[in-house]
């Protein structure tokens, strides 16, 4: 599913090191990646219908969004009450990222200006881990164009998929496909919470949520939680400048000895 | 009607994030900074989505048959399990509680 690959270091991908990959190593690498992750746009079609959406609203979000998160905290946003635009802004702050991707990848594809517009929508998690695998720009280009052709496809094929099977299902929860919206959500956390500040980040946010959620109107309190984000930013720089500050002191006495 | 705004006001905000990264000159949002809240506002943000798909019914917090899901679905990430995996154990166990009266 998107934006659950780790991204590899760019320095790989740019530096001139290892010999350019035959193409036919690097169109199995992106298949790989676009069907594997193409296929769980079934989860997001049954997500969605059973959020209540029909099935072109959710065939809509996965032409036009085309960014797995981002969607599935719409349709989770609204399916528990929250505003259009409460939903909306969750959604929009999962997608900041791909701006990130977009200027790793442009200086890689160096893509004419009339191809850009086109190119961006694929800018999502997979498509860059692929890109940044790759040695060379004819390799970059490649990975990109057939991982984003191929997921583009299939999440979209999967999603109608998916729509229409929860909609002949009637009520998902029965099934228990209201837990495959968390699962997701959990799924796409998990490679995330490598360092302790990632993890503080993600406690204090559940936190945040479940004192919250009682009070504050549906959708504000998921965007209450992504304070976390910069909180934990705040506490590790004080500490991290009270340990330089320590560090100096130290360093002054010797010094003077 | 509601739905579809919240649709247009996400697919045109998220197209143009992408757009606007592909297109900025290189360094512009390369403080350390900007780059370090633009990894962590995902983690806060999934954390948080997580936990109200699991506990939350409306404006109440309630422990039903998705805890047990996510909880399993949990353990099948720690276990190295793939995506569909993970999802597939969270909504036969949710189901399973749910069939017995959870």
């Amino acid at each position: 599913m998107p934006e659950q690959t780790q991204i590899p270091a760019p320095e790989r991908a740019a530096s001139a090191g290892p010999p350019a990959r035959p193409d036919s190593a690097v169109i199995r690498d992106a298949l790989g990646v676009g069907i594997a992750v193409g296929l769980s746009g079934f989860a997001f079609g049954v997500t969605s219908a059973g959020a209540g959406l029909t099935v072109l609203q959710t065939c809509a979000l996965s032409l036009l969004v085309f960014t797995g998160a981002s969607q599935f905290a719409l349709v989770g946003a609204l399916a528990a009450g929250g505003s259009p635009l409460t939903a909306a802004a969750g959604a929009f702050f999962l997608g900041i990222r791909n701006a990130f991707y977009g200027l790793r990848l442009s200086a890689l594809l160096d893509l004419r200006a009339g191809v850009r517009p086109l190119a961006a929508h694929w800018v999502i998690d997979e498509t860059t881990a692929v890109t940044l695998a790759q040695s060379g720009r004819r390799g970059a280009r490649l990975g990109f164009t057939v991982t984003g052709l191929s997921l583009y496809a299939l999440w979209n094929l999967t999603t109608l998929g998916g729509a229409l099977g929860a909609e002949a299902l009637g009520d998902t929860a029965a099934w228990g496909l209201d837990a495959a919206g968390p699962a997701v959500f959990l799924a796409l956390l998990a490679p995330m919470l490598t360092t302790a500040v990632e993890r503080a980040t993600a406690g204090l946010a559940v936190l945040l949520l479940l004192v919250t959620l009682p009070v504050l109107p549906a959708g504000v309190p998921v965007l209450v939680s992504a304070l976390a984000a910069p909180a934990v930013l705040l506490v590790q720089g004080r500490r991290a400048r009270a340990i330089g500050t320590a560090a100096r002191t130290t360093d002054d006495r010797e010094e003077r000895r | 009607m509601n739905v579809w705004i919240a649709i247009g006001v996400t697919a045109v905000g998220c197209y143009l994030v992408k757009y606007l990264g592909l297109s900025a000159p290189a360094g512009v949002l390369e403080r350390p900074l900007v780059k370090r809240l633009a990894a962590l506002l995902p983690v806060a943000l999934l954390a948080a989505l997580t936990a109200q798909e699991t506990f939350a019914d409306g404006g109440h917090l309630m422990l039903d048959a998705r805890a047990a899901g996510v909880a399993v679905a949990a353990v099948a990430l720690v276990l190295r399990a793939p995506f569909l995996v993970v999802v597939g154990v969270a909504v036969v166990v949710a189901a399973g509680v749910r069939a017995l009266g959870g």
